[in-house]
Formats: structure tokens, sequence, C-alpha cells
């Protein structure tokens, strides 16, 4: 087991090398590209212009860049925005994180809660109409985009019902910090949650309620029925646990991914300034430092939660250990 | 044992036929029977075609000889009146313009006017062109690619696989939006197009997204079409196709492939919901389609501006979306229904 842990995080180390360096190649090959002149200000003197060069160490060769912004980034932490002159990107991710970290959780919690009371509802109202309600009502949620969906609950909530009681409590579009005002903050983030999990409860659902139905055939639930018990606890008690350890690693990857910036369509149509609406401007104006900041922030959190669902799955399960 | 004799020897007429059904043919009726499915098959197939022609009749339809062209000055006729398309802003100072509403009739700007004067209705059409064609051609490029690697790596196995899984690893945890902004930049710098060797791919062009698009699912596709592969090697009609001398080819082409492509057939109309979505999110973002192209993802964003005033140009897209995902949803399910009832895919009714 140690064994397997230990090699899941060296190859974390490496993919993160992997990435970091592609992204940086990339970042290097797109046309239109030159920092020094992002830096340099307006109409830069050739001296100016050499000056900065020298001092950014833009006009080493990209290998020594490579590790250069790699130290700045990781060991002093003093990697300087392209875009934005003098703008410290590492305290700038910190600052937005905390944004993105409420949205994602409040998100997952909703769903994970919403999902499990839609799946197993589904499969203990199975021969009855509500179970293909439940179900159609679950595709719908994962057919509608989320870009089309807050943009509709921007309509609805900021427009034309804003006035109404049922919207009046809606503040303007953006994110206010949990010290800064905890009401606010959560009566700005309740529909963003909203829009966010409707995705993930109905995929969800329907992958639950298939487990559940799965799980039922096999003999131990038959020994729990035979046994007398409701079937309300059959399937809570006995079938869940069973069924919980597919959604379990599914969770694990959607809410990295989520984290990662996956969230950057809600956060940009609800002005939310996290992460994503840090690395959607970053890209608009071709800031690396930035973008190779956030691309490591996103990486890092993708491949950690996969080794450590991976990790999880093989406890959860000893079916799955690898030999 | 004179009754056993007599019925042995009954003529031949008599006795029942036995007709073999091809596994094939009998999937194919059992989607035949589901209504559902047929029905979702249908909406499909209709949104596709009427958007795939668009170009043909789609200007007709809006009473306009280019519909994708600004259309700032024009007017056209509401109840029998002629008004501007573009309508003076209100107040004292009459600032600003708004473009024209719906006006629900068929024939002039039916869904109204987005924010250069463009019909809507005739710009969902262009766009479902576009959406469609790089979700339906992503997804077919992605589900062909992965099989072919899959295959490659289930049956060679050992290192061949370990290198093969990793790379699609790194693939998954790449950072998508980097490299849509990357090449739609460098787009917008060279309008002549992207040169690749002897590949000359125009700027405007939808071969971009869907390569891209195809990309990215690559791993998503893969995971699943390996894991039958790996199973599918293990089992003995490959071994005693092994035995019996079967090249390489013939054991991919003739024994293993027939047996995998179930699963890719179930997971293709699922991949061609997702890769719209993708497409969409990214066309909204400006790293997808490409103006003057249009894509539903685009005409959401191009309404954003106008939501609280004209809300249907960002509503209208959104719902042939929703249309068209789910109808390929539940045709889904029913393929997966149709070709293995007892699969552990099954995530529906």
């Amino acid at each position: 087991m140690l064994t397997f842990i230990v090699r899941r995080l060296a190859w974390t180390v490496l993919v993160m090398f992997v990435i970091t360096a592609l992204t940086f190649l990339i970042f290097f090959k797109t046309p239109g590209v030159d920092p020094a002149r992002a830096l340099a200000g307006r109409s830069p003197s050739p001296q100016t212009l050499a000056e900065i060069r020298a001092s950014f160490g833009l006009n080493r060769p990209l290998p020594i860049q490579y590790l250069l912004m790699m130290k700045q980034l990781f060991v002093t932490r003093s990697l300087v925005s392209y875009s934005n002159q003098g703008l410290l990107v590492v305290p700038e991710i910190a600052a937005a994180a905390p944004a993105t970290l409420s949205l994602v959780f409040g998100a997952a919690v909703l769903w994970v809660v919403l999902a499990i009371a839609m799946g197993v509802a589904a499969a203990l109202l199975r021969g009855t109409l509500l179970d293909p309600v439940l179900m159609i009502l679950a595709l719908i949620g994962i057919s509608a985009p989320v870009v089309w969906v807050g943009t509709l609950a921007n309509y609805v909530s900021q427009g034309t019902l804003h006035n109404s009681f049922l919207f009046s409590w809606v503040p303007p579009l953006g994110y206010t910090s949990f010290t800064t005002s905890p009401s606010l903050w959560f009566k700005g983030l309740i529909i963003p949650w909203i829009t966010l999990s409707i995705l993930y409860i109905g995929f969800y659902a329907r992958v639950l309620r298939a487990n559940l139905i799965e799980v039922q055939n096999e003999d131990f639930v038959r020994t729990a029925r035979a046994k007398g018990l409701r079937e309300s606890r059959v399937v809570v008690r006995h079938t869940l646990r069973n069924s919980m350890i597919t959604f379990v690693s599914l969770f694990g990857l959607d809410f990295g991914a989520l984290v990662a910036g996956g969230a950057l369509i809600t956060e940009v149509v609800f002005g939310i300034h996290g992460v994503g609406f840090l690395t959607y401007e970053a890209f608009q104006a071709l800031d690396l430092p930035t973008i190779m900041a956030v691309v490591v922030f996103g990486a890092f959190f993708i491949v950690l939660i996969n080794a450590m669902v991976d990790i999880a799955y093989a406890w959860l399960d000893p079916r799955v250990r690898p030999t | 044992m004179a009754a056993i004799t007599e019925l042995v020897e009954a003529p031949a007429d008599l006795r029942p036929e036995v007709v073999g059904r091809n596994p094939w043919a009998l999937a194919a009726r059992r989607l035949w029977r589901n209504r559902l499915a047929m029905a979702a098959l249908v909406l499909f197939v209709l949104i596709v075609v009427a958007c795939l022609a668009a170009p043909l009749y789609a200007y007709h339809l809006a009473h306009l000889s280019n519909p994708l062209a600004p259309n700032l000055n024009g007017t056209t006729v509401v109840g029998g009146k002629v008004v501007p398309v573009m309508q003076q802003g209100g107040g004292t100072l009459k600032l600003g313009e708004t473009p024209i509403g719906p006006t629900w009739d068929v024939h002039h700007y039916f869904l109204g006017a987005d924010d250069i004067g463009r019909d809507v209705a005739a710009l969902l059409l262009y766009g479902g062109r576009s959406s469609l064609l790089i979700g339906i051609g992503s997804a077919v490029f992605c589900c062909v690619g992965a099989t072919v690697i899959a295959l490659i790596a289930g049956f060679f196995g050992g290192i061949t696989d370990s290198i093969l899984s990793r790379i699609m690893d790194i693939i998954w945890a790449f950072p998508v939006f980097l490299l849509l902004f990357s090449i739609s930049t460098e787009l917008l710098t060279h309008s002549q197009g992207f040169q690749f060797g002897p590949v000359h791919i125009s700027a405007g062009s939808l071969w971009l997204p869907t390569i891209i698009i195809a990309f990215i699912y690559l791993p998503y596709v893969y995971r699943p079409v390996r894991g039958q592969v790996l199973s599918v090697v293990q089992k003995e009609f490959v071994e005693a196709a092994i035995a019996s001398g079967a090249s390489n080819r013939r054991l991919v082409f003739s024994e293993i492939l027939p047996n995998v492509v179930s699963t890719v057939i179930v997971l293709l109309p699922l991949m061609i919901a997702t890769t719209i979505l993708t497409e969409v999110a990214l066309s909204f973002l400006s790293i997808g389609v490409q103006p003057p192209n249009v894509s539903w993802g685009t005409i959401i964003s191009d309404g954003e501006d106008l939501l609280y005033t004209r809300p249907w140009v960002s509503i209208a897209p959104g719902i042939m979306i929703v249309l068209t995902v789910l109808a390929l949803n539940v045709l889904g399910d029913g393929v997966r229904d149709a070709l293995d009832p007892r699969s552990k895919l099954r995530l529906g009714a």
C-alpha cells in the first residue's frame, strides 16, 4: 500500500512538471507575445526594452527562463505579472482562491445532498410514476449548459423579477468575502451554487440510482430483506454504502476539476472574482506569469485529488487494490 | 418404441425452423421498439437537417440576402408598418440603440434582432450548423481515435499500455483553455490562417475547434474502451484464435474489434452531447468559433449585453441546445439499452 502511495505521488510531481513545461512552450510559440513590450509600457525605447529583457531574464535561453519562473513561483514567490506591472501573482491567486473555494464547496454540499436524495428516492420509488419524472428532471439538468442556466438565472433574478418579493434579496453580481459580510456572502452565492450544481445533481442522481439498482441484485440484500427489514432501511443502510464507491470516486474527480478552474464559466457569468475568473483574464491579456500560476494551481489540485481518489478507492474496495 | 420412432420420423416441414439472428439486427429491433428513443432520434435528425441546410433557405426565411451580415441601418415590416431594426433609445436625449424585439412573424425578425441587427432566428439556424458540425465531427474523431489508441494499448499491453495510459492522464490534466486561447490568438494575428506543413486551415475554419475538442476528450473515451479491450483479450475465443495461428491483424479486426465496437457505439451519442456543450462554453468565452461565423455559444454571449432589454437573444439558443442535448441523451440511453440491457454502464431508467 505504501509503495502505491509513494508511486502515485511521484507520478503527480512528474505530471506537474510536464504540464508546466508544455504550458511554457505553448505560450512562447504564440505569436504577438513579447513580454518585454508589455512590461515596458508606452512607446519604449530600444534601451528600455533591452534593460527589461535583462532584468527579467527574457534574453536567456528558454530552459533557463523556465527554471527561473519555477523558482520565482515556488521558492521566492516573487513572481510578477506581465500585464499588471508590479502585481505579485502568488498573493493575487491566494486572494482569489477563497471565492472559488466558497463557490465550489457550497455547490458540492448542495449537489451531494440533493443527488443522494434524488437517487435514493428514484430507486425506492422504482415502478411508480415518480421514478421516470425524477430521471427526466435529472436528464434536463445534464442537458442544460451552465452558461445558459447562469444567464437565465441572472435575467430572472436581476432583471424582470428583481423587484418582486421573490428576488429582491439578491445582491448585485459579485463576491463578498465571508469576513466582510456573512449574510451578503451567502445571499450572493446561493444562485451561483444552484446554477453550478444543477448539472452535477442530474448526473450523480442517475449514477447513484443505477448503482443502487445494480447492488439490489446482490445476495446480501436478499438476506437483509429476508430478515424482514423495511425497504428503506435495506436501501439506505445496506445498498447505499456499496453504491457510494463509484459516487465518491467520481465526486473527487469532479470536485478537483472544478476547483482547478472548471468553475470558470460560472465565475464569469456571475462576476465572481475567483481563480477561474483570474484565469480568463490572464488568458485574454496573455499574461504568462498569471497563466503559469493558475495552471500550476489547477494541475496540482487535479492530480493531487486524482491520486487521493485512487488511494481512497483502493482503501474502500479491497477488490481494486493493485497487486 | 413405435410412438417414438413416429415422432422422430415426422416430415421435415412440420419441424419448426430455427432462424439465427444477427446480434446487431436484434439490437436494432430492440432500439426500434423503444418509442422514446426513436422520438428522440427523430427530433435530433430534424434539428440536424434544419441547421445543416441553413445556408439553403435561411435567407429566404428572414427575407434578407445575407443573414450573417450586420444590418444596422435596415428596416423591417412590423404589423404593416415599416420600422427601423435598431430603434433609438428612450428618454429625452434619445441615447443608445436597442435592436428590435421579437415580432413573432416568421418572415421578419421572428425572434428579434441582435446587437448588430442580424435576424436572431436565422442566426440560430446558422449557429446550429456550426455547433452541430463541430459537435458531431469532434465526437466522431474522438471515438475513432480513442478506439485506435485503446486497441493498441490493450492488445500489446506492457510498456505500450503504460506509456499510452500515462500520456492520456497528462492530456486529461492539461489546461484546455490555454491551448484554445493560444490557437485562437494565432488565428487572429495571422488572418490567412494556420499552416502546419502541407495542411492549410483557413482562419475562420471550424476544423480547429473540432480537432481540439476531439483531442481533449480522447482520455474520456479511451478509458472505458481500453477496459473493454483488456477484458476481451483475455477471453477464450481470442486464445483459440491465437492457437489456430491467427495473425495480429486478424485478431484485432475479426476477434477484438467487433466486441469492442458496441461500447463505442453506446458512448457516441453521449460524446456528441458533451462536445456540443463544450463547444458552447468555449464559443461563449470567444475561444471557440470566431466571427464572422456564429454558433449557439456566440449568440448567447452576444445577447449578454442585451439581456435585460432583449432577453430572447440569449434565451433562444439555450432552448435549442437543451432540446438537442436532451434528445441525444435519451437516444444514448436507448442505444445502450438496445445493445446491452444488462450493461454496467446503465445510468437511466
